[in-house]
């Protein structure tokens, strides 16, 4: 296991050499993996969010595929369709872009709302049905789907309902000073991607998985999820408090933030530490209608002791 | 680190609790407000109601200052004042009823609350009955499960209700020890309570035909009696009020007590005596009611010359009086010569007829009590009738009641009779006052009701002073025997409840007699005697405000400190490794580096290395310890080594 776990470091520090000053986000999104959630990313363009998704994949040794949604895509175009097959006088499905370990959705914001169901439906049951057949999706899958601020234009923000399936929402943000400064002295980070081998492979992360859910939460540090939980249900300014799936969707998160931590239990540090991203997409404040912001979250946090 | 939200936006689902608050507050006073008012608070609740309900926006602020001008406007003209008790109370429904539609923020459903609250207290203006507690008693519990929803969230409505009356019946023990040790002052301690005060008549001053029927369709209660023995048989009880002395051809009336000579009749008991105590409802007059003959009276009440009991001020307020009595007695045959002339008097003229028959009998006589009986004869001989609809009477009423009509009630009989006395040259008077009573089965009470009333004459004789003669039991013996239902004809009208067909009723109205009195003794007549009755029971002595105060203190504070305790008592046990935790982070706290409620303990670690790196390995190492026994998974000694490890990093902060 401490193999595995020193490659999973490996894989994290050679991310960081490519995604520069991004270890919070990049590590966020390798614990998303392991909790066995999809990953959401929401911020403007060109920060990023296709690199980290590339890295990511790379670095896991993940079969990738990568769909741009457009306004016209439909879900054929990411399920996949029968076409026939005149050798064989009959029809073959071809499968879509869904069929690969991880998938990029990129601005899944700029498709309409039926094929945003289709992918997300797929992300839910880890299947697809096509022409009747009912099709499992490949060991380990895995979604990372972006998402441009929806107050853009020509775009479909997505609802409550599809947001809740993505087990953590993370925002990128503009590199700080320095690092925007290597990006810039340094290659493309796209061409240095090719040039680095992978840590792990696809096979090693269901271990990962299995061990990331094994770490110990003592009775205490459930006692604080719930009351998190509790205080967001409680809080007028928010319209609906986090649901048992969300609240479900935390302790995973922070076993694998314990779990990348190299720790064996889970402290109310690693819930604090991923609860910004697990929870913020789900709260959607009563005034203004947007969701809790990250002072939000901070407040919210700080008005729990720990029990 | 708390941020301060400028207003609070309003959980949707609290509104239904608000309204609901509102209604229960406001609702009571129906009966005594206005109408207009009541309709205007309806139909602003309904509103508010429908605009909850179809998830409406509330009104414009301009809209709902002008209802509340235009409101505040009308009760001036209704009251032609703001202030006062019902002005006031009239302001506070109007507002209470505009609020909801202007609940924004939880700090307007806060002024709901409070505003209910408030309002709770203004019924106890109007009225201090049963009934009304537990209204109020339920509304008290509305307004908190509506204050436990609007901090407390969502919970089912049973829960929070529930929830409620726990906290209120926890209050309990504080309201009991304030209820029975807050020094008390005579009287109410604000404005008067409306049915405290209620001015039921009662008694008439005067007597003249329809003075007394009237009363006897009143069924409501003139007071009540507690004997400490058995209580005397139906026919003595003659409760004795005003006594008339004054003829002016039609009705009879007291004279003026300057009138008559400062004497105290001397009553010579026979019987053996017998205590008892009166609650006498208000009246509004000075006059006692008292059993004849009244042996002692309540301190602070005195004896009129015609025997009759009067308190020193009007009775404004349901009030008790301590007397004995003997129901075998003589009295009044030392009355001074000019008073028992007084009562020998007649207008010149009138009622021609009677003065002859009278004459008549004087002449026949030789003495008084054979006049007395001659005439108690006649009623009898006669075919007079007992009845409660009379034919009306013109200018000579005693003749015409004599010789024509010869139907009447008690006070027809009455006046007639002691006319003829007059006439005859016998000292004669009325007597008003009330006759029987009912023993209540369920407390042993007598209530004595208005339709009790009752009027009856009393003739003197030098040898055996006055002496009561009852005509209307010549008349109809059964009235003085079992009560005024059964003398009357079938068919007359009578207090539905002085049937006595309706047996359940009957229990019913017994029952609910028994606990509205036993609340009038102990709730609204617990006075400063009471209370010093309970403290000498209590074995506490006479003790005055200062010292009640001292021991409410006291017994609040103990009371307060055993809750206290229990409840920490009952606090579940908090696990030792937290224990340590915290008393290592208070340690630390005094070296100016305090943990914050929320911070994690590898955090709080990294923070305190940074800030003291001299401190940063003892902390580390101490952090570590915590971690390993409270979150991780259960390992032996894990408790012992935190143990250690916190001593030894305490060690190190020095």
């Amino acid at each position: 296991m401490s193999n595995l776990h020193n490659r999973l470091q490996s894989a994290i520090s050679s991310a960081d050499s490519i995604i520069l000053g991004k270890n919070r986000q990049i590590r966020l999104a390798l614990a998303c993996v392991l909790a066995r959630g999809h990953l959401l990313i929401e911020d403007l363009p060109g920060v990023g969010k296709t690199t980290l998704a590339h890295t990511l994949a790379q670095l896991l040794g993940l079969q990738f595929s990568r769909v741009q949604f457009t306004s016209d895509l439909l879900p054929a175009d990411i399920i996949g369709t029968s076409i026939y097959d005149r050798e064989r006088a009959g029809f073959r499905f071809v499968p879509g872009p869904v069929f690969a370990q991880l998938v990029l959705a990129d601005e899944i914001n700029r498709a309409t709302p039926k094929t945003q169901s289709a992918l997300l439906e797929a992300m839910e049951e880890r299947q697809v049905t096509a022409d009747g057949e009912t099709r499992r999706l490949p060991e380990p899958f895995f979604v990372i789907a972006t998402q441009n601020p929806s107050h853009q234009i020509g775009t479909f923000a997505l609802p409550e309902s599809q947001l809740d399936r993505f087990l953590m929402r993370i925002e990128l943000g503009y590199p700080d000073r320095d690092a925007e400064r290597a990006l810039l002295s340094g290659g493309n980070p796209r061409e240095r991607l090719a040039s680095i081998a992978p840590a792990l492979d696809a096979s090693d992360i269901a271990p990962l998985q299995v061990a990331a859910a094994a770490i110990h939460a003592a009775p205490p540090l459930i006692d604080y999820v719930q009351a998190l939980v509790a205080a967001t249900r409680h809080d007028p300014a928010y319209a609906h408090g986090l649901s048992p799936r969300a609240a479900l969707a935390l302790l995973a998160a922070a076993r694998a933030w314990a779990f990348i931590d190299g720790r064996n239990a889970v402290l109310p540090e690693d819930v604090q530490a991923v609860f910004a991203s697990v929870a913020a997409h789900r709260l959607r404040k009563v005034q203004g209608g947007g969701h809790a912001g990250p002072d939000d979250i901070a407040a919210l946090i700080q008005r729990i002791a720990l029990p | 680190m708390f941020r301060r939200r400028p207003a609070e936006p309003l959980e949707r689902a609290t509104v239904p609790w608000l309204l609901a608050s509102a209604v229960a507050t406001t609702a009571p006073h129906v009966e005594h407000q206005p109408h207009w008012l009541m309709a205007i608070a309806g139909a602003m609740l309904l509103l508010g109601c429908w605009l909850w309900f179809s998830r409406r926006g509330l009104p414009p602020r301009w809209l709902l200052s002008l209802i509340v001008v235009g409101g505040s406007t009308a009760i001036w003209f209704e009251y032609r004042t703001l202030f006062g008790r019902d002005a006031g109370v009239a302001l506070l429904i109007l507002f209470m009823a505009l609020k909801p539609l202007e609940m924004r923020s939880r700090r307007d459903a806060m002024v709901v609350v409070m505003l209910g609250l408030f309002l709770l207290l203004t019924h106890y203006f109007y009225s201090q009955s049963i009934p009304t507690g537990l209204w109020l008693i339920a509304s008290c519990t509305l307004l908190t499960a509506t204050l436990i929803r609007i901090f407390g969230g969502a919970q089912a409505p049973a829960v929070i209700v529930r929830h409620a009356a726990i906290l209120l019946l926890q209050a309990t023990p504080f309201m009991l020890i304030l209820f029975l040790l807050f020094p008390r002052i005579n009287g109410p301690l604000w404005g008067l309570p409306q049915d405290a005060h209620s001015s039921r008549s009662g008694l008439p001053e005067t007597i003249e035909p329809g003075t007394v029927s009237n009363l006897v369709l009143d069924g409501s209660i003139a007071f009540r009696a507690r004997f400490d023995e058995t209580p005397p048989a139906t026919p003595l009880l003659y409760w004795r009020g005003p006594v008339m002395d004054e003829f002016d051809g039609r009705a009879w009336r007291a004279i003026r007590a300057g009138n008559l000579p400062l004497h105290t009749p001397r009553v010579e008991a026979r019987g053996t005596p017998l205590a008892y105590e009166i609650t006498l409802e208000s009246h509004q007059q000075r006059w006692l009611l008292a059993l004849d003959a009244p042996l002692t009276l309540p301190s602070g009440a005195v004896l009129t010359a015609r025997l009759q009991a009067f308190s020193r001020e009007p009775v404004r307020q349901r009030s008790r009086f301590a007397f004995t009595a003997t129901t075998d007695y003589r009295f009044g045959r030392d009355d001074p010569p000019a008073m028992i002339d007084a009562m020998r008097q007649l207008p010149r003229q009138g009622n021609p007829q009677a003065r002859a028959l009278a004459e008549g009998w004087r002449q026949k006589h030789a003495s008084p009590t054979a006049i007395v009986a001659e005439a108690l004869q006649y009623f009898r001989r006669e075919n007079f009738v007992y009845t409660l609809q009379p034919p009306l009477l013109g200018n000579a009423p005693i003749d015409q009641f004599l010789f024509e009509t010869r139907s009447g009630f008690c006070e027809h009989y009455a006046s007639a009779f002691v006319f003829l006395m007059r006439a005859a040259g016998i000292p004669a008077r009325v007597v008003a006052g009330y006759q029987g009573g009912e023993v209540n089965p369920v407390d042993g009470f007598v209530v004595v009701r208005q339709s009790d009333a009752h009027a009856w004459a009393e003739v003197w004789s030098a040898e055996s002073g006055w002496q009561r003669v009852d005509p209307t039991a010549a008349i109809a013996p059964s009235r003085v025997e079992a009560g005024i239902a059964t003398a009357l004809p079938a068919g007359e009208p009578l207090p539905a409840l002085a049937r006595i067909d309706l047996d359940w009723l009957r229990q019913f109205r017994y029952r609910w007699e028994a606990i509205n009195n036993r609340w009038n003794q102990w709730v609204l007549g617990y006075n400063p005697d009471r209370q010093r009755e309970l403290l000498r029971d209590l074995g506490l002595g006479e003790i005055d405000w200062r010292g009640m105060t001292a021991l409410l203190a006291t017994l609040s504070g103990v009371l307060l400190l055993a809750i206290t305790i229990w409840a920490l008592w009952r606090r579940p046990p908090q696990d030792a490794a937290l224990r340590l935790w915290l008393a290592f982070c208070a340690r630390l706290a005094r070296s100016g580096l305090p943990r914050h409620s929320w911070e994690g303990p590898q955090d709080y670690a990294a923070r305190v290395a940074r800030e003291r790196p001299a401190l940063a390995d003892a902390v580390r190492a101490a952090a570590d310890a915590y971690v390993a026994a409270r979150y991780a998974a259960p390992q032996p000694r894990a408790l012992e080594q935190l143990a250690a490890t916190l001593k030894l990093a305490t060690r190190q902060l020095h």
